[in-house]
């Protein structure tokens, strides 16, 4: 085999790789979507954050807007501090509600974002003062039971 | 006399232990000087390229035909186990997931081991036996810059390509399974597996790793091959040798990566 042959297949195979890396990058990964868009940071503090992870969407009537970006412990309240990154195209006011949702009886975990009528918007860096916690499964269950039972024991 | 054949047990084991840490100091300081010739490899980029060709070009049909069965496979033992609980839909970042992160890079790395990594280790042991490499020293020719560096970097430069055409053909196989024969919806597959499956850190990281093979798969290849016995049982000890050793390598550094990337997951 002489060397322009050789130096073709080399080219071929190295461009069809590279190819399958961007493609790799695009269709499965779909870096095209994600931080390319300029955004602003919120803070948000909860009770319970339950199952909610980094990346978890933030979304505004089923909307993605947003990502989380990280989850803490606010060491003096104990509450869980949640920032999260909100597209710039996006503004909301500042009463929104931010919930932790679940999509789903086992589906993902998410935060949502009910806007309100303050005519003032959230900037960069601020807090939503507003917020839902996770329900706990759990937790709901034993109540559940619970009025169940002090609810059924006068009738008896 | 059971006093001596335990003494000579003891000896053997002392004897192999003492060869193995010297071979593995040896296996250190030679790849410390493939580094250090390396960048003749690249100053002479003909001879990389010619490397690239054979361990690359020629490995493409049985990576990418690997790769399609794989993700076949993938695709009906995937769907057969998510339906079970009423998550077919889920099939396409259980499949990308899958490849991107493990499958692509291992079953790449396997092949390219028994494909590439055998045939450099045959080469430059038959190069000893014949006394190639001595007659390149004697014309003040560094085989290690001629012959090895090229060798180990048209590797190190193939493998991660490989890797990620074994993941598309292997997308590509679990599409054809999933979406065509089996009826997922097209829009659900795709989406689901965008909606799971980050460039960072799931792509990238799925990318070092196969990098990190390709460096321990070449650098074994080129170093079983200098380090043959100069005979014909010689140089078919150390083509197994390149076999076994590179396969084990592989899933071993795949465990260690594995802790190391997917450890901090789901926490700040």
């Amino acid at each position: 085999m002489n060397k322009a042959t050789m130096d073709l297949w080399v080219g071929i195979f190295v461009t069809i790789g590279l190819g399958a890396i961007v493609f790799l990058a695009l269709k499965v990964g779909n870096l095209m979507s994600l931080e390319t868009k300029p955004s602003y940071r919120l803070e948000a503090n909860f009770d319970n954050i339950g199952g909610l992870k980094l990346r978890a969407p933030v979304k505004a009537a089923g909307v993605i807007v947003g990502r989380v970006e990280g989850v803490r412990l606010d060491p003096k309240t104990y509450e869980a501090v949640v920032a999260v990154r909100i597209d710039n195209g996006y503004q909301f006011s500042k009463d929104t509600i931010a919930s932790i949702l679940t999509s789903g009886l086992l589906g993902e975990v998410y935060i949502g974002l009910e806007a309100g009528g303050d005519p003032a918007m959230l900037a960069d860096g601020q807090r939503i003062a507003k917020t839902q916690s996770a329900v706990v499964i759990e937790k709901l269950i034993s109540q559940f039971l619970f009025d169940k039972a002090s609810s059924g024991a006068p009738a008896k | 006399m059971p006093s001596n054949s335990i003494a000579r047990g003891v000896r053997r084991v002392g004897n192999g232990t003492i060869r193995a840490i010297s071979r593995a100091g040896f296996a250190a300081r030679f790849f410390l000087a493939v580094l250090y010739h390396s960048p003749a490899a690249f100053h002479r980029l003909q001879l990389t390229a010619r490397e690239i060709y054979f361990a690359g070009v020629l490995s493409l049909v049985v990576i990418m035909v690997s790769g399609l069965f794989v993700g076949m496979v993938l695709g009906l033992q995937g769907y057969d186990a998510l339906n079970k609980y009423g998550a077919g839909d889920s099939l396409g970042i259980f499949v990308g997931l899958s490849l991107v992160r493990e499958l692509g890079p291992v079953v790449a790395g396997l092949l390219f081991a028994s494909r590439a990594g055998s045939a450099v280790t045959a080469e430059i042991g038959l190069m000893k036996t014949t006394e190639q490499l001595s007659a390149m020293e004697m014309m003040a020719v560094d085989p290690l810059a001629r012959i090895v560096a090229p060798r180990f970097w048209g590797g190190v430069i193939a493998m991660p390509l490989l890797a990620a055409l074994f993941s598309v053909m292997g997308v590509f196989g679990a599409y054809l399974v999933g979406v065509r024969l089996i009826g997922v919806d097209n829009g659900t597959f795709w989406g689901n597996m965008q909606a799971g499956i980050e460039f960072w850190p799931d792509v990238t990281n799925g990318i070092i790793k196969s990098v990190v093979f390709g460096v321990a798969v070449s650098l074994i290849a080129v170093f079983e091959g200098y380090d043959a016995n100069p005979t014909a049982e010689g140089v078919s000890a150390a083509t197994t040798r390149t076999v076994v050793g590179g396969s084990l390598a592989i899933l071993a550094l795949d465990f260690v990566l594995t802790v190391f990337m997917f450890r901090g997951l789901g926490t700040v």
